[in-house]
């Protein structure tokens, strides 16, 4: 398929409807579901494991490492390193591989005028 | 005796700057939100501030919204009394923002206009729709608001150092937590009814500001009493806690899912009642309808994208800070002193700040300047959150029951401003009244319970619309009200409303006065929790404390079977809610 095959016009909701039906928005579905849905996954079973370890393994958490620095403030400081790394990485993701699909739709969808 | 009088005098030089600070706060947001309203005529300015704020000043704008004095106040007191627990808390509420940024923000902000139920009802039958979202975006927000406006009339009494017994311009303490409650009230629908969302927004990015700027001072302040090494003041914090042994305190499990010698079934619920905790926080940030609204007030979805992505970064290092604040407070102020303050914690940061001024600043009018420079600060934080919230409320009463139920969209975009602030001047009227009757009541449970009513009712219905074909009418009311009424029936069932022993809850050592309020022997075995809303005696029939456990589950499950049982499918209605939420297309 070529990346310009034409969004039909018609009505201001058949223009919404047959651009969702064309590959270029299947590709742009692709493209997004394909970061957040992983990633989404992986963030939730990472805190899910912080907060069972700290439920369930306090002798691991209580561990030292440098002075009073144990493994359960790292692991906690982990968390937010991770928050910023993701967030970070999405933008990254969102405006290389997302933004340039979803901008040349939206201009297809919204420079057909009746 | 010579003490006494320092005391006094500093107390008195303290009242007169904390005033003097919240004088000039209040004068300052009053004349933003009137030049604010200058600008606001459409609807679009008053519901979502002309959609023309940056990336940066809406992130901005969600620290202030998010920031509440729940965590800075609340959580710096948990560390500061219980150490590593309060952390859970932190890392949980900022953890959640990626939900909001991987899932919701961007496709919400182009899919909506005003309120949460835009997105909820767009491709659904309208009057169910919205009836719920707003249902539910309107509990959520009166419980966050008590919250907000108990905790204030306390803290308030608290800061001016007004004890029982005692007298200030006249006023009690009790009298003071009153006139709190009102002022406060009367300043949100203010500056919402004048300044609509500009005018909030102007306000949470200039407490944002405050917020940041005073947890850095302050956490300099602790990092150079120590050296500015971590591991001294953490260990100075656990020498002094009061606990045994002292590392404990640096440790999980002092607060949230403690081990309960000899009881395997109160350890468990215990346990269960942390993950509960743990969920409800990370899934709820992305359902709480004053944060969703924030999402309009950007011109497009990259805006939001970078809106959530500053807000992180202000946020996560907002709560790095707090664990400073926290620690320190255990450090320098002591277990004792802050617990003779106030046995919640809630003032630890106060009175870090006191004794970091005292220090730093030149004794004892730097110990009263710098508190009351705090104290401003816990106010402006309280004013810009609740703010917020009436906002949220207002807009949903306005936008979605009155312009799209009753009147079926047949409205003019002025008749549903001028319904808008009339509904900011109710939903103000019923959180003074209610603030004023629950002023003693423990109800900072309401947070919580807050944040899994949104995870519960809102997140799935949320989710599901946006990314689920076959959602529908059904499947949006039944999940919202079936999550809805979860949350709320079990915390009614729960240790928070009944606080008598069972074999998940033992008993508790009473004080002589929690002893006489529950009516009970200070020895008595019968009293789990003292504060429990309706009996200390009788046994809750759920032992679990935060329901969203259970009611996160009951939540999606109720709207996946809703949405599989009624035949409605409108595959292109959904079609055009994926073009338009993805691309951005006809955005508003």
């Amino acid at each position: 398929m070529s990346t310009d095959t034409p969004v039909p016009t018609g009505t201001e909701d058949n223009r919404y409807v047959s651009a969702a039906n064309t590959p270029e928005f299947a590709e742009l579905r692709r493209a997004l579901r394909r970061f957040v849905f992983p990633v989404s996954a992986a963030f939730l079973v990472w805190y899910a494991l912080y907060v069972l370890l700290s439920a369930y393994a306090r002798d691991f958490m209580s561990t030292k490492v440098v002075g009073h620095i144990n493994i359960a403030l790292i692991f906690g400081l982990l968390q937010f390193v991770s928050t910023f790394l993701i967030a970070w990485l999405y933008v990254r993701y969102a405006d290389r591989r997302v933004d340039p699909l979803a901008d040349s739709l939206r201009a297809k969808i919204e420079g057909t005028p009746e | 005796m010579n003490n006494g009088i320092t005391l006094a005098v500093s107390a008195t030089t303290t009242r007169t700057l904390t005033l003097t600070l919240f004088v000039v706060l209040v004068a300052a947001t009053l004349a933003i939100t009137i030049w604010a309203s200058r600008q606001t005529k459409s609807a679009a300015d008053f519901y979502a501030g002309g959609r023309s704020f940056t990336g940066f000043q809406n992130g901005m704008a969600i620290g202030g919204d998010y920031m509440s004095a729940a965590s800075f106040l609340g959580i710096a007191g948990i560390i500061a009394l219980n150490g590593y627990d309060g952390f859970l808390y932190s890392i949980g509420f900022l953890v959640a923002w990626l939900v909001a940024l991987l899932l919701v923000a961007e496709l919400m902000r182009n899919s909506g206009r005003y309120t949460m139920a835009d997105v909820l009802a767009f491709r659904m039958r309208q009057a169910p729709v919205r009836t719920a979202g707003s249902i539910s975006t309107i509990i959520v927000s009166i419980f966050y608001l008590l919250a907000q406006m108990v905790g204030a009339g306390a803290l308030v009494a608290l800061l001016l150092g007004i004890k029982a017994g005692d007298t200030f311009l006249g006023m009690t303490a009790e009298t003071a937590k009153i006139v709190t409650i009102g002022l406060i009230g009367v300043l949100m629908i203010v500056y919402v009814t004048v300044g609509g969302m500009k005018g909030t927004t102007y306000v949470q990015i200039v407490k944002a500001f405050m917020l940041m700027l005073g947890a850095l001072v302050l956490t300099l302040m602790v990092f150079a009493a120590f050296k500015f090494n971590l591991s001294s003041l953490l260990g100075e914090a656990a020498a002094k806690s009061g606990r045994t042994p002292p590392e404990s305190f640096l440790q999980p499990g002092l607060r949230y899912g403690r081990d309960i010698a000899g009881n395997a079934t109160a350890t468990l619920v215990s346990k269960l009642d942390l993950i509960s905790l743990g969920l409800a926080l990370v899934l709820g940030t992305a359902g709480l309808p004053h944060i969703l609204i924030r999402f309009y007030t950007v011109p497009n979805s990259k805006a939001a994208r970078k809106s959530v992505v500053w807000a992180i970064g202000i946020i996560g290092v907002f709560y790095l800070m707090t664990l400073a604040l926290g620690f320190g407070a255990a450090a320098l102020v002591g277990r004792q002193a802050i617990l003779a303050q106030d046995p919640g914690g809630n003032t630890a940061a106060p009175q870090l700040a006191e004794a970091l001024g005292k220090r730093y600043l030149g004794g004892d009018f730097g110990g009263s300047l710098l508190l009351a420079i705090i104290a401003a600060v816990a106010f402006a934080t309280i004013l810009a959150v609740v703010a917020g919230l009436t906002l949220a409320s207002s807009s949903s009463l306005a936008h979605d029951l009155y312009a799209n139920v009753i009147k079926r969209g047949q409205t003019t975009e002025r008749q549903e401003v001028v319904v808008a602030r009339y509904s900011a001047f109710v939903i103000g009227a019923v959180a003074i009244v209610l603030g004023i009757f629950a002023r003693n009541l423990n109800v900072a449970f309401l947070v919580a319970l807050a944040f899994a009513i949104a995870a519960s009712a809102n997140l799935p219905a949320i989710l599901f619309s946006l990314f689920w074909k076959k959602f529908n009418t059904r499947g949006a009311t039944w999940g919202i009200y079936a999550g809805l009424i979860s949350a709320v029936g079990i915390v009614l069932m729960s240790p928070i409303a009944w606080g008598g022993t069972s074999d998940a809850r033992p008993a508790a050592t009473l004080t002589a006065a929690q002893a006489k309020t529950c009516g009970v022997d200070a020895k008595s075995k019968e009293v789990s929790n003292a504060s429990a809303l309706f009996s200390c005696t009788t046994a809750a029939p759920i032992p679990l404390e935060n329901p969203g456990l259970i009611s996160i589950p009951i939540g999606f499950i109720f709207a996946a079977l809703g949405a599989l049982s009624s035949k409605e499918r409108d595959a292109d209605k959904f079609a055009e809610l994926e073009a338009r939420s993805l691309t951005g297309a006809g955005a508003h």
